[in-house]
């Protein structure tokens, strides 16, 4: 049992009124604990505070209840004896009357209320006092917001746990609720009172009950409200948004069908509003309540509803129409929030009336007009704005009047499509005599909005059991007889467009409306074979022949992409047929033919479009884009043709980019990639001499990307067979030294003479051999089986030192997925990790980075140019070594500290001893490299070494090499004795730290920021390190907005803020200055005594950069300087004089 | 006299009200991107200072009566600024709401405080009231081209409140 003065002391620290909040929060909290772990019983505690509870003083008595109240807040879990909770409850019921200690006993009721399950709950009786002594007691709306909330909540959890004995209290509970929301301000509060209306509605469901009568004064209280505005400025902090408080009040006024008698005509008035708000809101409101409501008592309203709404729809000015989609899209309006909010009240009236709804329509007078007048828009240019936009609410209107129900479709039909026929000039019987002169615009919009209704109807009702008696319907016969003529119709929209006489909203109409008949579902449509396949002849002719109309030629493709992926997905086989026959067999043959009409992109576009509809379709391109392919590659190597080589290079594109991720995306189809590098790799065998050419390097490329993505996709024995093949091509070509390589003796020999040659020596096929073998080694997986894995190192080990890239990311990829050595294996048979790395440690690249420049045996008694020689093998060893190193970070490897300490040897080779003067730059290039190899290390790379391509990656590993390399580069840093090398270090830092995830810097912060702003200082002298110290930047800007390092940015204020303003005038990147400006707005807000010496030195070259040659480093100047004077001004208003004096000598 | 003068609006705020009660709000202007590609490659071409730019840095300022911005209210508009960045000269011309705007110096010293702000110092900033909208049109253009008043009126704490309140950032 705990102390009794302990306790005491605990309640005498909360009750004081000289503690402070967090105080009496501590001493809360240790009651609650003692209570919690049995050391204290609440009677006993309730006995110390006895004096407090009953006092006549009544801050002491308030700060007592309080206390109480908020201690059973904390035990809401702690089981308690029933009589506790029952003396409990009815101390805080009867202390509801004493409106001093009211915040204390409003807590504790809720409290205890809310208690759960075993742990001793209020009983109903109880609850009954309470929610009795409330109503009797509580003037809600005289409290403040604090109070009132927590009487909401009482109310709100009375009402939810409690409903069946406060139900029994309707004569004073429902007046007393009005009572208490009545001029409620406070969005919280509100929230609970909305919510506290829908429950209470909930309770009396009996429409003639005691709610009846109240009905009306409950609905006066909600119906203030609406439409929700908020006055508070958007700046401050409210927890309550607009849109939820609105949706809580929606939900209330929806709550019982009692209050539509009151809700529908305010909304209705609401609507006619001038202000977009509270139409959006009444439409909303509209939408949601006529739903609740039912439709029998939503019918009365429908008259009045449908004039609203065409008055929204129909004149509403809002609606603009979109001049640039008018290029893509045919007639579109943007259309505005009202109007869509509209739309879809209309076809949730349409739900509930659609007869009631369509006889509106149907005799409207304004629509009729519209249609009846329909004979003046032939031509889209000549029709006014105002015009359009009735076209477009008209074309809306029958959309939806279709689409809802059968009836209102028959009704539509019969009312409005004679006369659009007659406009359109078409008959059942012939059409094409009479379509001599352009056809009218207006009408063919109006029929496709009215056929997609249609269309979309049949899809809805489809599998429905109504859907075998569609066929009967009247709409259906009407659409049957002249959907012959209508295909014609539409049809010869897009012949008049060869002219150039139709404008692009006719010629869209024109796709869409054949798109629709082509695309009814199967069961229903009401067009015939013949006519669908006149559909597709006629779109498939505008896709291969007409490509100058750019627009129409777009259009066309995508109408049969529609058609093509609804065939694909209906199970209508006939259609399939002629699909396949007429749309997919043309453009298979297109393909294999040479012929030269339509451009390949377009070629390529209508193949990876319309073949992305289904497998079979691409499976049948597949066949035209090889023979094409194929027919280039050997025209760029046999003949030199400069034109298939584009051809060439834009096929391997289409193939990396679309086709083959497409059968990546449907999966199952491995053979295809598979399929794909074979042949390539049959051809490259195929063809022995490779006429050179000037541009092949490009070509190379995107046969490398091709291939890499094609065996990257392809599975494990897969890989191995592909492995396999481009193996025995590369031992074929005899140019290349591979049988050298095979003998232990003369390979050595061999590295050392290859390395001397230049990557110009390499034929061109081997240089291309060498390069796909390169991306097929990098995209295997860590499964597949290398035959020859030792002479492929040794090749690519020889080949990387004359500056091939993609041999040095093979050598990185095989490292990074060999297998460990594995005891019980046959040790002869398997190459393991093990080896390979002895290998290469044993190698010339490995020897070269370790010799060091001025130790280059070379270097002594050569002439220049082989020095010069020795420099260039020996940076492109390093860059090697930095892929390899990188293959053995990503899995983990003990090894690449080696690896590391060595590239920091060469980065530190002393060449002051040389003594050649004109070898410096070189010199300086390797060191270069050696710097630029941990960017290597760290950063992602796109062509090998990541996830799409298999590789081996162990989780952080970049924070791995953050804390290799960082204690090392730190302690070098201090050692380092020349400019150079210091400055080789910071960049070698720099590529580091920019590449390491932020969080781990963050870490390090305090240890960083001194080298950071340092190497800021360095290697801002060198015009070529521009990107780096924008990446030194970002880190810095990183950790300075990072709220939990502010104390290390503080600390070094000073140098940070120095080196921004140097960098501030930064001539040769615009977004350094940029950054730069920003890092110091930031720190504008580090605490004053800080910053208050830098600043007139940042405002004076604020001054300075107010007048930037780059827009944006100005405006950010303002930013900054604006920043910097109002948080100065805000603290001392006396201190701005010097600045004003500055500003005001220019007046 | 100008100190008077702004005491006095000051004055009359507080016993009358509102100088405008209701001004008409217009419609904003969509804030246009600036067109044509941007080349990033050419690191060191000039890009000079122009209207729209001394537009972005004025159509936020605050109206000293109303929670609207300054564009908001057309008191000021893109074509009323006229630029000449080689002579480095800006003169902006604004409309007060209403002909007896004691407001207007208000205005025309926020104008002439936020460009001081944000323009290099080597320009000359001309503020005047567009020619026949304004009462007192001549003692308004020479109060805010004075550079003692103008000078003078920054010294006066109230007033140098009442600036900053209308420059800082506006709600939206």
């Amino acid at each position: 049992m705990a102390d009794s003065t302990h306790c005491v002391k605990l309640i005498e620290s909360f009750v004081d009124s000289s503690s402070t909040p967090a105080q009496q929060a501590a001493s809360i909290d240790a009651i609650a604990a003692l209570v919690k772990n049995d050391m204290l019983t609440l009677e006993s505690l309730v006995r110390e505070m006895a004096m407090y509870l009953t006092t006549t003083d009544s801050f002491l008595r308030a700060r007592g209840t309080l206390l109480l109240g908020e201690l059973l807040a904390c035990l809401a879990s702690k089981p308690l004896e029933s009589e506790t909770v029952l003396s409990l409850i009815g101390f805080f019921t009867e202390r509801l009357a004493d409106w001093k200690a009211l915040h204390g006993a409003l807590i504790g009721c809720l409290a205890l209320l809310r208690r759960k399950g075993n742990v001793g709950v209020v009983s109903s009786s109880k609850a009954l006092a309470v929610a009795q002594s409330y109503l009797q007691n509580v003037q809600v709306q005289s409290l403040r917001q604090s109070d009132r909330k927590l009487c909401f909540e009482l109310l709100g959890c009375l009402l939810e746990r409690y409903p069946d004995d406060i139900v029994h209290l309707d004569d004073v509970l429902i007046p007393g609720i009005c009572e208490s929301i009545d001029g409620e301000k406070d969005p919280e509060c509100l929230m609970l009172a909305f919510h506290i209306v829908e429950v209470l509605v909930h309770l009396y469901p009996d429409p003639t009950g005691p709610l009846a009568s109240f009905a009306t004064d409950l609905f006066e209280n909600l119906s203030c409200y609406f439409p929700i505005h908020f006055t508070h400025p958007k700046g401050e902090d409210i927890d309550v948004k607009k849109e939820e408080l609105s949706r809580t009040l929606m939900v209330a006024f929806a709550s019982t069908p009692l209050f539509e008698p009151f809700a529908i005509p305010l909304l209705l008035e609401k609507l006619s509003s001038s202000l977009p708000l509270a139409k959006v809101e009444s439409l909303k409101y509209l939408s949601y309540c006529s739903d609740k409501y039912g439709a029998a008592r939503m019918a009365k309203h429908v008259k009045v509803i449908w004039s609203a709404l065409k008055d929204i729809i129909y004149t509403s000015p809002e609606s603009v129409l979109l001049l640039e989609s008018e290029i893509v899209d045919g007639m579109s309006f943007q259309e505005s929030h009202t109007v869509t909010e509209a739309l879809i009240l209309l076809q949730k009236v349409f739900c509930q009336n659609s007869d009631l709804l369509i006889d509106l329509i149907v005799i409207d007078e304004d629509i009729k007009k519209t249609v009846d007048s329909i004979y003046q828009f032939k031509e889209y240019t000549g029709i006014p704005l105002a015009d359009k936009q009735r076209l477009h609410a008209v074309g809306s209107i029958l959309y939806f009047s279709a689409k809802s129900s059968i009836g209102s479709c028959n009704r539509v039909f019969e009312a409005f499509f004679p006369c659009l026929i007659n406009a359109l000039g078409i008959s059942a019987e012939n059409s094409v005599a009479l379509l001599s002169s352009p056809c009218n615009f207006g009408a063919t919009y109006l029929c496709v909005e009215l056929l997609a209704g249609c269309r979309a109807l049949v899809v809805r009702t489809k599998g429905n059991a109504t859907s075998n008696v569609i066929v009967q319907e009247a709409w259906c016969d009407i659409l049957c007889t002249y959907s012959t003529s209508l295909t014609k119709l539409f049809s010869f929209t897009l012949i008049t467009g060869v002219d150039g006489s139709t404008q692009n909203a006719c010629l869209h109409s024109g796709v869409k409306g054949l798109q629709i008949l082509a695309t009814f579902p199967g069961d229903f449509s009401p067009i015939s074979k013949s006519v669908y396949e006149s559909i597709l002849l006629k779109l498939i002719s505008v896709v291969t022949g007409n490509c100058k109309d750019a627009f129409l030629w777009k259009l066309a493709l995508k109408a049969l992409v529609e058609v093509g992926s609804f065939v694909d997905k209906s199970e209508d086989t006939e259609k399939a047929q002629s699909f396949n026959a007429i749309v997919v067999d043309k453009i298979a043959s297109f393909m294999l033919c040479d012929d030269l009409s339509m451009p390949l992109p377009l070629k390529l576009e209508i193949i990876s479009s319309i073949g992305t509809t289904g497998l079979s379709y691409m499976q049948k391109f597949l066949q035209g884009l090889e023979c094409s392919l194929l027919a280039s590659l050997s025209g760029v190597y046999v003949r030199g043709d400069p034109e298939n080589l584009e051809i060439a290079t834009s096929l391997l594109e289409c193939y990396s980019c679309d086709v083959l991720p497409w059968f990546d995306s449907i999966g199952g189809q491995e053979e295809v990639q598979f399929h794909f590098a074979l042949t390539i790799w049959g051809q490259i065998g195929n063809i022995l001499s490779f006429c050179a050419s000037s541009q092949e390097q490009k070509l190379l490329s995107a046969a490398m990307t091709a291939m890499q993505y094609a065996v990257g996709r392809c599975l494990a024995e897969n890989q191995t067979v592909i492995i396999d093949r481009a193996f025995g091509i590369l031992l074929s070509t005899t140019s290349l030294p591979i049988n050298d390589l095979m003998d232990e003796i003369t390979s050595v020999k061999v590295e050392g003479y290859k390395s001397n040659d230049d990557l110009g020596c390499m034929s061109c096929r081997e240089k291309w051999i060498i390069s796909l073998f390169a991306s097929v080694v990098a995209a295997l997986r860590p499964q597949a089986h290398i035959a020859n894995v030792k002479v492929i190192l040794r090749l690519f080990l020889t080949t990387q030192l004359s500056g091939h890239v993609p041999s040095a990311q093979a050598l990185g990829s095989i490292i990074n997925k060999l297998p460990v050595k594995v005891e019980n294996m046959d040790a002869s048979n398997v190459f393991s990790l093990e080896d390979a790395i002895d290998l290469i440690f044993s190698s010339r690249v490995w020897s070269l980075c370790n010799e060091g420049p001025t130790n280059c045996s070379v270097a002594r008694n050569n002439n220049e140019t082989s020095i010069r020689n020795n420099l260039l093998i020996q940076s492109h060893a390093i860059e090697g070594l930095a892929w390899i190193g990188k293959g053995l970070l990503m899995r983990g490897h003990e090894k690449v500290k080696d690896l590391i300490v060595t590239l920091l040897s060469c980065l530190l080779s002393n060449h002051s001893e040389g003594s050649l003067p004109c070898t410096e730059q070189e010199f300086l290039c390797v060191m270069r490299s050696a710097a630029d190899a941990f960017h290597i290390l760290v950063s992602d790379s796109e062509a090998c070494l990541n996830k799409r391509l298999h590789a081996t990656i162990r989780p952080l590993y970049k924070q791995r090499l953050f804390s290799i390399v960082l204690p090392i580069i730190l302690s070098l840093i201090s050692k380092a004795d020349s400019s150079i090398q210091r400055a080789m270090l910071y960049r070698a830092f720099a590529n580091v730290v920019s590449g390491t995830p932020l969080s781990a810097v963050l870490s390090e912060a305090k240890k960083l920021i001194p080298i950071l702003v340092d190497s800021l200082f360095v290697l801002s002298e060198d015009i070529l390190n521009k990107d780096i110290v924008y990446c030194i930047l970002l880190v810095l800007s990183g950790i300075m907005t990072d709220k939990k390092r502010s104390e290390v940015v503080e600390e070094n204020a000073h140098i940070i803020v120095r080196r921004l303003i140097a960098l501030m005038s930064y001539p040769h990147m615009m977004v350094i200055r940029e950054t730069a400006i920003q890092c110091l707005t930031a720190m504008s807000e580090l605490p004053h005594a800080r910053i208050y010496p830098m600043r007139t030195q940042v405002l004076l070259s604020l001054l300075k950069t107010l007048d930037d040659p780059k827009r944006a480093v100005r405006l950010e100047a303002v930013k900054c300087r604006q920043a910097c004077v109002s948080y100065m001004e805000f603290i001392y208003p006396q201190l701005p004089r010097v600045h004003i004096a500055i500003q005001s000598r220019h007046i | 006299m100008l100190k008077k003068l702004i005491y006095l609006i000051l004055i009359e705020k507080m016993v009358v009200g509102l100088i405008n009660a209701n001004p008409v709000v217009y419609e904003k202007k969509e804030r246009r991107p600036r067109t044509g590609p941007v080349v990033l490659e050419d690191e060191y071409a000039v890009e000079s200072i122009d209207q729209l730019e001394i537009f972005d840095h004025i159509r936020d300022i605050k109206d000293p009566e109303h929670p609207y911005s300054l564009e908001d209210l057309k008191v000021i508009t893109e074509d009323a600024i006229e630029v000449d960045d080689k002579r480095s000269y800006v003169r902006v011309t604004f409309t007060p709401t209403v002909e007896h705007c004691s407001m207007a110096t208000v205005i025309g010293l926020c104008l002439r405080v936020k460009l001081m702000r944000s323009l290099p110092s080597r320009y000359k900033v001309d503020i005047r009231v567009a020619p026949g909208t304004h009462a007192t049109e001549a003692a308004v253009n020479k109060q805010l081209n004075d550079k003692e008043r103008v000078a003078a009126a920054l010294e006066n704490p109230n007033l140098v409140g009442m600036v900053d309140d209308c420059l800082a950032p506006s709600f939206e």
